[in-house]
C-alpha cells in the first residue's frame, strides 16, 4: 500500500517538468489571446452601442455566431477547415491564439456593452456640454468607470479562457493537457497524470476566482 | 446672443416643442417656467444640441449651431450646462472634475488649470473640498461644484436645467446664491426652474411654457403679478 503510494508520487514528480512546460504554454496562449479580446471586445462593444445600424449589426453577428456555435469546431474550422479550401495556413500555435481570441473576444462584447450602458446617461452628456468630442468623452469619462465595473467579469472570462484552452489539445498545441496525454500514453499512468493535470488547473483557477471575488467586494465599497 | 426660430422637436409621433421663437440678448438672464411636460426642459437641452431639434435653427451668437457643417464640439464650449443631477465625475477629485475640460480643450497647463480651479472653487464656497471625491459632498456642494466645472471653460451662456429640484430644500439656497453672484457679473443665463421666487428676484424676463408652445413672456412683475394667459394663471395659483 505504502508502495502504490510513494510510486504515484514518483510518477507525479517525474512528469511535473513536462507538465510545467505546458502550463507555460496554457498561460501564455490565454494571455496573449485575451490582450487581443480586449481589444475586440472593447472595439466591437463601441460597435454595439453605436448609432449607426451597419456597426451594430456586424457586432451581433459577430457575437451571435462565436457564441452560437462550439468552440471545438471554431477551433477545427481555423487549423484544418479554412486552410482546406484557402492557401491559408496557420501554426497550430498561431490557430489557437485566434480561435480562443475571436472566441474570448465574443463574450468580452458583451461585457463592454453591459459596462458601459452600465454608466449613467448624464456622465456622456455632461462630457459633451463640456466640449468633449463622443470618443473623448468615451476615453476620459466613461471607460474609466466602465472598466473598474467590468474587472470581476473580466477576470471571469480569463478563467472560462484558460479552460478552453485545454480544448487546443486537438490541434497538437503541447498545453497542459497535451503534456499530460504524451506522458501517459508513453507511460499508461492516466489517473496519476490526470489527476495532477485537474490540480494545475485548480490552482490557477481558483487563485483567479479568490482574486475576482476580491475584486467585487473592493468594487463594493467604492 | 441667442436667437432661436421656429424650434421644433418631436421624440417619435410626439411634438413635445411645436414652434419657439426667442431671442437671449447679451447678460439677460431669462428664467423659463412651466407645468412638467410642457416642454422647457427639452426647449433647454435642444440650445446644446444634447436633443438634436427635428426643426427650426439655434444662433449663438450669429453662428447657427444647427448647422452641421459648424463644430459642435467648439461650440459647446460657449455654452455651460448644469443638470438636475449633477453629474460629477464621480471617478475624478473636484479640483479634477473643473480642471479636465480646460486642460484637454484648451490645452491649458497643470499649474494654471488648478489655479483656475481654486479660483472658481473658492467663488463657490468650495475651496476646501478640491481634493475630495463627488460621492463625499452633499447635493448643494456637488450642484455648486458643477457650476464650478461648467465655468472653468469660460463659457459666454450658461444653461440651467432644474439646478434646485434635486436637492433637499437647506441646500437650495446656497446654490442660488452663487447662480445669483453670477447674473450680477452679468453672465447671460437661461434657467429653467421651479424657484418662482428666484425667477422673480433674479430675472430679466421669465417665459411661461406650456404644451410645447412659448405661451407669455414678459419681466418677472407682468408675469406673476398680472399674467395675461389663463393658462399662466392657473399655473401660477398652484405654485405660488
Amino acid at each position: 500500500m505504502l508502495e502504490a503510494i510513494t510510486d504515484t508520487f514518483e510518477v507525479m514528480r517525474d512528469a511535473m517538468p513536462v507538465l510545467m512546460k505546458g502550463l507555460q504554454m496554457t498561460v501564455l496562449i490565454t494571455i496573449i489571446s485575451l490582450l487581443i479580446a480586449l481589444v475586440i471586445g472593447l472595439v466591437f462593444g463601441l460597435f454595439s452601442i453605436s448609432k449607426n445600424k451597419v456597426l451594430r449589426a456586424i457586432s451581433t453577428v459577430y457575437v451571435n455566431i462565436i457564441r452560437g456555435t462550439p468552440i471545438l469546431v471554431q477551433i477545427l474550422y481555423i487549423y484544418i477547415g479554412i486552410p482546406a479550401v484557402t492557401d491559408l495556413r496557420f501554426s497550430a500555435f498561431a490557430a489557437g491564439v485566434i480561435v480562443i481570441s475571436i472566441n474570448a473576444g465574443a463574450y468580452l462584447v458583451e461585457i463592454f456593452r453591459a459596462g458601459i450602458n452600465s454608466i449613467d446617461k448624464g456622465q456622456m452628456e455632461a462630457g459633451r456640454t463640456l466640449g468633449f468630442s463622443y470618443g473623448e468623452t468615451m476615453r476620459i469619462i466613461i471607460l474609466p468607470q466602465a472598466i473598474k465595473r467590468m474587472l470581476p467579469a473580466f477576470v471571469n472570462q480569463f478563467i472560462v479562457s484558460i479552460k478552453d484552452t485545454s480544448l487546443l489539445s486537438v490541434i497538437g498545441i503541447g498545453e497542459l493537457l497535451m503534456s499530460g496525454q504524451s506522458i501517459y500514453s508513453a507511460n499508461f499512468k492516466a489517473f496519476e497524470i490526470l489527476t495532477l493535470v485537474g490540480i494545475l488547473y485548480f490552482i490557477i483557477i481558483y487563485t483567479l476566482t479568490l482574486f475576482s471575488r476580491w475584486l467585487e467586494r473592493r468594487m463594493d465599497v467604492s | 446672443m441667442i436667437k432661436i426660430e421656429n424650434l421644433k422637436k418631436s421624440f417619435g409621433k410626439l411634438e413635445v416643442l411645436k414652434d419657439i421663437n426667442v431671442k437671449v440678448e447679451p447678460q439677460e438672464v431669462v428664467c423659463v417656467i412651466g407645468p412638467s411636460g410642457s416642454g422647457k426642459s427639452t426647449f433647454l437641452r435642444c440650445i446644446n444640441r444634447l436633443e438634436e431639434p427635428t426643426g427650426g435653427a439655434i444662433f449663438i451668437e450669429d453662428t447657427n449651431i444647427t448647422d452641421p457643417k459648424n463644430n459642435i464640439n467648439k461650440m459647446r464650449q460657449k455654452l455651460g450646462m448644469v443638470f438636475q443631477q449633477f453629474n460629477l465625475f464621480p471617478h475624478m477629485t473636484v479640483l479634477n472634475n473643473i480642471t479636465a475640460a480646460p486642460k484637454r480643450l484648451k490645452g491649458i497647463s497643470e499649474e494654471d488649470a488648478n489655479k483656475i480651479g481654486m479660483q472658481l472653487l473658492e467663488k463657490v464656497g468650495l475651496e476646501d473640498k478640491a481634493k475630495v471625491y463627488p460621492d463625499n459632498l452633499s447635493g448643494g456642494q456637488k450642484q455648486r461644484a458643477a457650476i464650478a466645472r461648467a465655468l472653468a471653460m469660460e463659457p459666454n451662456i450658461m444653461l440651467f436645467d432644474e439646478p434646485t429640484s434635486a436637492l433637499d430644500p437647506e441646500m437650495v439656497g446656497d446654490v442660488l446664491e452663487v447662480m445669483k453672484d453670477l447674473a450680477k457679473e452679468g453672465m447671460t443665463m437661461v434657467i429653467v426652474t421651479h424657484e418662482m421666487g428666484f425667477a422673480r428676484e433674479v430675472a430679466d424676463r421669465v417665459i411661461f411654457m406650456d404644451g410645447g408652445y412659448i405661451v407669455e413672456e414678459g419681466d418677472p412683475e407682468q408675469i406673476f403679478d398680472n399674467p395675461q394667459h389663463e393658462r399662466t394663471k392657473a399655473f401660477l395659483s398652484k405654485v405660488l
